[in-house]
């Protein structure tokens, strides 16, 4: 009788604390719930570090949701700076959140930025039966009535989701951002539904949340965000060759704290540059629809404060921020 | 045909006695982190998904296990709800409407195995609707765009104030609470914060399950507390445990009715078990009338509620599967392994990689029946805990459950939150006021706003947007026509009983 609630409390404390503390092995914290981008990021560049043998330990993933990824910015910012055993999942939408201010006023130089190895290049994509053929008419047509199409995409108003047609409109000259129609809901998928169901007339989000949907043929791509047309998906072309020079890729990457030792940054810096260049990793960035975006190391930092500097000026452009 | 062959293909690789094995792990696993408070399904799968690497289990290996985890999960919550009258998981709160007080006549027992037949009857039936009808299935989700879903929202809602049986305006508050706290939170329209204070911890809204430990679990430490143990079905005599084939008998159109209505609730992204639960319990409610006794221990108050979240559990599979939008948390955990084993789900699974969704298909078949098996004669030792002296048990299971909340979070704030809210628990209870619309409203209230101001972008703001399609106007219709209307038209309809002392 007592035996079987010892045992279930037992299991219990045995799963959680299994979870919280793993001997010294080391942590990736995933600042969002299981599921999401980052999630994707520590699990998978962890269990590939594991299996190329680049770690001894599998290294355990921790979800930390809060804030758009704030809470755990602040976590390793204020109580972790010195954890040498410490990698954070990072993406576009850490630098977009931290040039927009909305980590509380913390600042892009109180972590360091190891690097990136891989992004999904953003996408603007409608439904097959669309009336719109390539960007120009979709920007025209919103630029001659903005009411007439609603974007659908998987970040909150002024996320990095909503700025990718914004920073398209700016080129065809339409200031008026504020009349852009834009809904955020749970995701790039829900937000394909919500324009193959014909409720949006177009949807902005990545290259991976739309690689299903263009094999079944349920939508078209008009225009792919990044310099070059992506590998894999070479009918797709890229906003800047249909004139609109345009580049948004969201990037996959990993922050430590600030306070470790230059040794620790590159021992981790030289982890991920195993990953990315092992044949798993390639493998995962296919499946995965990620285009190669390889940034590892010192000049990484310098990639962030500049991307940061641009969003920021951006958003005060269109208003999101003041 | 085609069906057989698949499912077969589907068999031949899920069916091994090593997968066996992990089924039957992954089942007692599921079960126990369901029943824990503070730890749902969605936190026990991402929990184990470690554990899947590190044994080096292939992919389909590793979704038998996951998926035994998930419906473990689904069946392990109702254990709390029924004996504790603390939720295991969201889902599982309505089972402890009628659960509870069932326990409390000394049939828990009976509750328990009705309840176990009936998350089996609900995920069977799920599974085989899954089986049969996934690939149409997956067009609905292409009916539902912002005013449909603030429809379905709205009517989940019209029901709330039906909830309580004695006071509804109580009912009416109590949601009420809920739909505020349901406010705080970054905005999703705006980008900006509400009711924030600044403070990060709440950048993200209120979770539901430190809502729900500290409105159950913890305020029940405190009536603990305050009454020495009276009032708590703790230390109740207990009838013999015997399978209460009658009560599954006479509750057998309950469990199919709320196994079609927990399905459909799953197949939409964005409803989830919880809703599926919900609707599945008031629709059960409406049908049975005031005789129907819900809310005072009656056994398709119990049957209703668990066939429509494991139905629900099932029908999240859907859209997950074929659109690759997760319908509930859970799934959304269940995703990330896909993606992480290199299967990307999306309108295109079914043809190219069959043996994946045929193998998962197979693995919560057996999942299903293993639950049954395991979970039907294990019932006579869930009972025992009530046996447990009540200042172990409960300051156990809260203990765990405070684990569970930091594990999930790793931050204290959620902890002290939990408190607070055991703190206003207790403080409606002792006002009479149900707690079960607080948590209700906290999880439609979301949605249902999110919805609406999604209609108004795309309409401009236009209100008539709401009525557009015939989907929106029949959801309308029914929730007027079901809920709303007959507390108004109480008085004309039937004479109202005059109050006497």
């Amino acid at each position: 009788m007592k035996s079987s609630f010892k045992k279930s409390i037992a299991a219990g404390v045995l799963l959680s604390v299994g979870f919280i503390s793993n001997g010294n092995a080391a942590e990736c914290i995933a600042p969002a719930n299981p599921g999401g981008g980052w999630d994707f990021t520590c699990r998978t560049i962890g269990k590939i570090m594991h299996d190329i043998g680049a770690v001894d330990k599998p290294i355990q993933v921790t979800n930390m949701a809060g804030g758009g990824g704030g809470l755990a910015y602040g976590h390793v910012v204020t109580e972790r700076s010195e954890d040498a055993d410490l990698i954070v999942a990072a993406s576009s939408a850490t630098a977009t959140r931290l040039a927009q201010n909305a980590y509380a006023g913390m600042t892009a130089d109180q972590v360091r930025f190891v690097g990136a190895i891989g992004a999904d290049p953003g996408v603007i994509v409608v439904g097959k039966d669309s009336e719109f053929q390539d960007l120009g008419q979709l920007l025209n047509a919103i630029k001659d009535d903005p009411s007439s199409v609603t974007f659908a995409g998987g970040s909150a108003v002024g996320g990095f989701d909503h700025l990718k047609p914004l920073m398209l409109l700016q080129r065809v000259g339409f200031d008026d951002i504020t009349k852009v129609k834009y809904i955020g809901v749970d995701g790039g998928a829900d937000a394909i539904t919500q324009t193959v169901g014909g409720f949006t007339q177009a949807m902005t989000g990545d290259m991976s949340e739309i690689v299903g949907f263009l094999k079944s043929g349920d939508v078209r791509a008009l225009a792919v965000l990044t310099e070059e047309r992506v590998p894999g998906f070479d009918d797709i072309p890229t906003a800047k060759e249909q004139g609109f020079d345009v580049v948004a890729v969201n990037w996959r990457g990993l922050y430590i704290p600030k306070g470790v030792s230059d040794d620790t940054f590159n021992m981790w810096a030289e982890r991920l540059q195993k990953v990315a260049d092992s044949a798993e990793w390639k493998e995962a960035m296919v499946a995965n629809g990620l285009a190669p975006f390889t940034k590892v190391g010192g000049d990484f930092q310098g990639y962030i404060d500049q991307v940061v500097g641009e969003v920021r000026q951006l958003s005060k452009d269109i208003g999101v921020i003041q | 045909m085609e069906i057989l062959n698949n499912l077969a293909l589907g068999f031949s690789i899920a069916l091994s006695p090593y997968t066996l094995m992990l089924a039957v792990v992954g089942c007692f696993i599921g079960t126990i982190i369901g029943a824990l408070p503070g730890l749902g399904p969605s936190n026990g799968v991402a929990i184990l998904i470690p554990i899947t690497f590190t044994l080096g289990l292939d992919a389909t290996s590793a979704l038998v296990l996951m998926t035994s985890v998930y419906y473990g999960a689904m069946y392990g919550g109702r254990i709390s709800s029924i004996l504790l009258n603390i939720p295991g998981d969201e889902p599982a709160l309505m089972t402890t409407l009628d659960g509870y007080p069932m326990a409390k006549q000394g049939k828990a027992g009976n509750a328990l195995v009705l309840s176990g037949v009936a998350s089996f009857v609900g995920a069977f039936l799920a599974t085989i609707g899954l089986l049969l009808l996934a690939p149409i299935l997956a067009r609905v989700a292409y009916l539902f765009g912002p005013a449909e879903y603030f429809a379905l929202y709205l009517l989940a809602f019209c029901t709330l104030g039906g909830m309580a049986s004695n006071n509804q305006a109580k009912a009416a508050i109590a949601s009420c609470i809920g739909l505020g706290i349901a406010m705080i939170g970054l905005d999703n329209n705006s980008g900006l914060p509400r009711f924030t204070f600044g403070n990060l911890h709440l950048m993200d809204g209120i979770d539901f399950l430190v809502a729900i430990v500290g409105l159950f679990a913890i305020a029940e430490v405190f009536f603990f507390i305050e009454g020495h143990g009276k009032s708590s079905s703790i230390g109740v005599k207990l009838d013999k445990v015997t399978v209460p084939w009658r009560e599954i008998y006479i509750t057998r159109w309950t469990m199919l009715r709320a196994s079609a209505v927990g399905f459909v609730a799953g197949i939409l992204p964005g409803a989830g078990a919880s809703l599926g639960s919900f609707l599945a319990y008031m629709s059960e409610k409406s049908i049975a009338g005031k005789d129907g006794g819900f809310g005072t221990g009656v056994p398709k108050g119990v049957a209703a509620p668990e066939a429509g979240n494991n139905a629900a559990a099932g029908g999240a599979l859907v859209p997950m599967l074929t659109l690759g939008v997760p319908g509930s948390g859970t799934t959304a955990v269940l995703l990330a392994l896909l993606m992480t084993l290199n299967i990307t789900p999306g309108p295109t699974l079914f043809t190219d990689r069959p043996e994946v969704v045929w193998g998962l298909i197979a693995s919560l078949l057996i999942a299903n029946v293993v639950l049954l098996l395991m979970n039907v004669p294990m019932v006579k030792v869930f009972v025992r805990i009530l046996q447990v002296p009540a200042w172990v048990l409960l300051p156990g299971v809260t203990m765990v459950s405070f684990v569970g909340i930091y594990s999930l979070s790793g931050s204290y704030f959620d902890l002290l939150l939990m408190v607070a809210f055991g703190v206003l628990g207790y403080v409606l209870r002792k006002l009479d006021v149900p707690t079960v619309p607080v948590i209700l409203g906290i999880l439609l209230g979301r949605h249902m706003e999110d919805a609406l101001r999604r209609a108004m972008v795309i309409a401009d703001g236009d209100l008539m947007y709401l009525f557009s399609s015939s989907i929106s106007i029949g959801l309308w219709i029914a929730a007027v026509a079901g809920f709303v209307a007959p507390t108004f038209l109480r008085g004309v309809l039937t004479k109202p009983q005059r109050v006497t002392d």
